[in-house]
């Protein structure tokens, strides 16, 4: 990766940036929530945040916004009086992060099928999505993904939040017979309709390939995420649950940030994962735990800050519940990745992850 | 040179992963070994898929077959040098010995005695099965019937394999899993974090003697992969604590190994003789360095409780860290300091309730316990007298020799003793022989001055193997005429 192509990009996104903190900063075209707070903070945000380093001047995210605040609040002049969805994030107690939109995820996910091989994901072949829909931006994302590459998809719905609830309270058998439940429904799409491709987590594909061979069933590529995925972990599924004969590709994503794309996993990495944020539309940082307004070096281990920069959206350093290490740009991706991401603190504590 | 690496071993074949644990040596911080670990989904799908290759492997042979590789792999184990599973890298049992001693705390002294242990194990396991199987000929287990104490039998295996979840505390736990493999039975073992040595120089004794390797899977993993060995085996084994006992005890295919709560009572015929009986509870109290679920963890006697703790205290205050080589070490230190640390604060915490002396630190002079000696850390001997079976810290049970003395009326013994793994009764009173055995709290019973540690190859207890493996089933059958 040359200097000149990372400049290249930066310069860019910096494009990229100051457009968008004209679009919600500006009366004309600009959102409440943030018109308020650049008053409120006597900060003329159009003259002040012309490159990335300055969105340090924002400080970090308050979620209890995505809480709490009215959703008229988030809406851009532009579309007032336009119907929105909401979608959802968390909320395994309490009130969950909402966030509305219009067509982000349409953008983002037509995107992503750009980086997509026609040979793992052909055109037409149906897809089943197994794993946590309802509420989420996920559900018609991943039918959007679908349809864009000519595809129609199935849906099996797993409860993540319920699973956490379970899995809190020690309800481990029931946990067990509700991840069947949802195996079970995933056989039955799987035996009586053509699936090419598949959207899940880590433990539902390993407990799916425990009753089917996924290659055996005409399966040609997996998205796979939702959960960590250390790089013994995605070595077995490519090589055991998959067979070496399917495409893994890893997802990372969220509601607030869309999807990002992966490096091109190989053993000469250890099958180690790094994720690259679909700039300019939204910027991954590694953070330093203690001090989130440092980064931490290459190689280093850190809190994921999130930056979401698109005109429905503007979410400028959300700490993420997930650390990852900072790793260096490479081939397409002429910015920084995330490497290794696992939940925030795992590495001192257990966190409940979820049999999802 | 590298590192000594330890590696997965699916169903015989040495597997390597890309999540490898570094082990450090508890004084210098350098690292020990390096561990492979095995991921849950691994486990799993080895265990619900083709299982029936391992187990066959075993079917191939007779149990005397197996019986003498046995003998063969005894003398492996002590003298050869074995494979480690990884990197073509072989351990010496001098390797082996400071291997375990380093990750483990335990002195070289008793790591000898624990490598005896097994050893005996290994050329004893015809004497094993004679106690497991009640005698019967074992060509009946070969043959899946025939005929034992005149009667037709038949027997089935309950299991295609067993699963053993082992804890670090002392290398002898391996001996209780042993035999199965002699009754044909794969074991899938996950060892204890700080002790992988021991059961991979089993495995690869057996197999260098002649077992088939296909009977031996070996996953060091995390807490989830002890669950899926526990969720997969339809029989297994696993070592720990009272949560451990909570969660499993009522399961009928897991054979749970939790606290011993092992005690030694003396009659009211006995008692007034106390003083004969000291050095006997000092050695069910302090070998092993007190870290088997047979060493005694209470004594009750119907008076002279305090002269007796007392006499205990004098003695066991003579067991002192030493260098990790004396041949005469009998106390082990701790690998990880913290967990020294934690047993001490609950034993403070606990002396904080009147009524519980430790007459250790009396004899000492001091009532520091946690102590450093060449860098490691060490608990000290304690021996606490409380005034009555209701204070907190009777029957606590830790893995150093630790042991509380209380007074009970001998009519009182068997509403306050709790379950027992094992119970010393020292007595030739009648009356309490009769009343210890009736006592359905004791799973082996000593009746007389016999030691808690001391055991029969015949007398299997905490569960019958055998037992727990196989199942008889009615059986008839026509006879052909050829």
């Amino acid at each position: 990766m040359s200097d000149t192509n990372i400049a290249q990009a930066k310069t860019a996104l910096d494009i990229h940036l100051r457009e968008i903190i004209r679009w919600h900063f500006s009366p004309e075209t600009g959102t409440p929530i943030w018109l308020e707070w650049a008053e409120e903070n006597n900060m003329d945000a159009v003259k002040e945040i012309q490159t990335t380093e300055d969105l340090l001047k924002f400080g970090n995210f308050d979620e209890a916004w995505l809480r709490f605040k009215p959703h008229e609040e988030w809406i851009p002049k532009d579309y007032i009086g336009k119907a929105y969805s909401v979608f959802e994030t968390g909320g395994t107690t309490g009130m969950p992060k909402q966030r509305i939109g219009w067509e982000d995820y349409k953008i983002d996910y037509s995107q992503f099928s750009e980086l997509l091989d026609d040979k793992d994901f052909p055109s037409g072949g149906n897809w089943l999505m197994m794993g946590p829909t309802g509420p989420r931006r996920l559900r018609l994302a991943i039918e959007h993904l679908a349809n864009v590459r000519g595809s129609s998809c199935y849906f099996v719905d797993l409860d993540p939040r319920w699973v956490k609830k379970l899995i809190a309270r020690k309800a481990f058998h029931e946990a067990k017979l509700y991840m069947e439940h949802v195996i079970d429904q995933a056989l039955v799409i799987l035996k009586h309709r053509k699936v090419t491709g598949l959207f899940t987590t880590p433990k539902l594909l390993e407990s799916l390939a425990e009753k089917i061979s996924i290659p055996g069933v005409g399966i040609k590529g997996v998205f796979c995420g939702g959960t960590q995925m250390p790089p013994q972990t995605v070595r077995f599924l490519i090589e055991e649950v998959l067979e070496n004969r399917v495409k893994l590709i890893p997802t990372y994503g969220n509601t607030l940030m869309g999807l990002a794309a992966h490096k091109p996993l190989s053993a000469d990495d250890n099958y180690s994962i790094t994720y690259y944020a679909p700039q300019p539309r939204a910027i991954l940082r590694v953070v330093d735990t203690t001090n989130p307004e440092k980064g931490v070096d290459y190689g280093q281990w850190g809190r994921v800050e999130l930056t979401t920069l698109t005109k429905e959206l503007f979410m400028p350093r959300f700490l993420e519940r997930d650390e990852a290490i900072r790793r260096k740009p490479c081939g397409q991706f002429a910015w920084d990745g995330v490497g290794d991401v696992r939940p925030f603190g795992a590495g001192e504590s257990k966190v409940i992850e979820g049999v999802y | 040179m590298s590192l000594p690496r330890v590696s997965i071993l699916r169903q015989g074949e040495v597997y390597k992963s890309l999540d490898v644990i570094t082990i450090n040596d508890p004084v210098t911080h350098e690292p020990v070994a390096e561990i492979d670990m095995a991921n849950p989904g691994l486990i799993r799908r080895d265990l619900l898929r083709n299982t029936e290759r391992a187990f066959r492997s075993l079917q191939d042979f007779s149990c005397a077959d197996l019986i003498e590789i046995s003998k063969k792999a005894g003398d492996l184990f002590m003298n050869a040098e074995l494979p480690l599973f990884g990197d073509g890298q072989t351990q010496s049992p001098e390797d082996y010995l400071k291997c375990l001693a380093a990750t483990s705390g335990l002195p070289h002294a008793l790591v000898r005695k624990n490598m005896t242990k097994i050893f005996q194990v290994f050329t004893e396991m015809q004497e094993i099965l004679k106690g497991l199987t009640r005698g019967m000929p074992l060509d009946i287990i070969d043959e899946g019937m025939g005929h034992h104490g005149g009667v037709t039998v038949s027997y089935f295996p309950r299991a295609k394999s067993l699963g053993i979840v082992l804890p670090s505390n002392s290398p002898g736990v391996n001996t209780l899993w042993m035999p199965a493999v002699i009754l044909k039975s794969p074991v899938i073992l996950k060892p204890g974090r700080e002790e992988p040595w021991t059961p991979c120089r089993i495995m690869q004794a057996f197999i260098q003697a002649g077992m088939p390797k296909e009977a031996f899977s070996f996953y060091p993993t995390h807490h989830e992969g002890s669950s899926q060995i526990m969720d997969c085996c339809k029989r297994s084994m696993i070592f720990g604590g009272q949560d451990t006992v909570e969660r499993y005890g009522d399961n009928p295919n897991v054979e749970v190994h939790g606290p011993g709560w092992s005690k030694i009572l003396i009659g009211d015929d006995q008692i007034e003789d106390y003083q004969d009986y000291i050095d006997l509870i000092v050695e069910s109290v302090s070998l092993n360095s007190g870290r088997s679920c047979i060493n005694a963890s209470a004594v009750v006697v119907p008076k002279h409780g305090k002269k007796i703790a007392e006499a205990l205290a004098a003695e066991l205050v003579q067991i002192k860290p030493t260098a990790i080589g004396d041949p005469h070490a009998r106390l082990s230190s701790f690998a990880n300091p913290k967990f020294a640390e934690f047993i001490n604060a609950a034993i403070e915490e606990d002396l904080k309730t009147p009524g519980a002396v430790d007459c250790t630190a009396e004899a000492r002079g001091t009532s520091n316990r946690v102590v450093i000696h060449d860098g490691r850390t060490y608990l000290l001997p304690s021996v606490i007298y409380c005034d009555s079976p209701d204070h907190p810290i009777f029957n606590k049970e830790y893995l150093f020799p630790f042991v509380t003395v209380v007074e009970s009326e001998q009519k009182d013994f068997f509403n306050m003793i709790g379950q027992s793994l094992i119970v010393s009764g020292i007595t030739e009173d009648e009356s309490l022989s009769r009343e210890l055995l009736e006592c359905p709290l004791i799973d082996r019973l000593n009746i007389g001055p016999i030691p808690t540690t001391r055991l029969d190859w015949d007398q299997p207890h905490e569960g019958n193997l055998f037992e727990f493996l196989y199942k008889r089933r009615a059986i008839q059958r026509t006879h052909t005429e050829r």
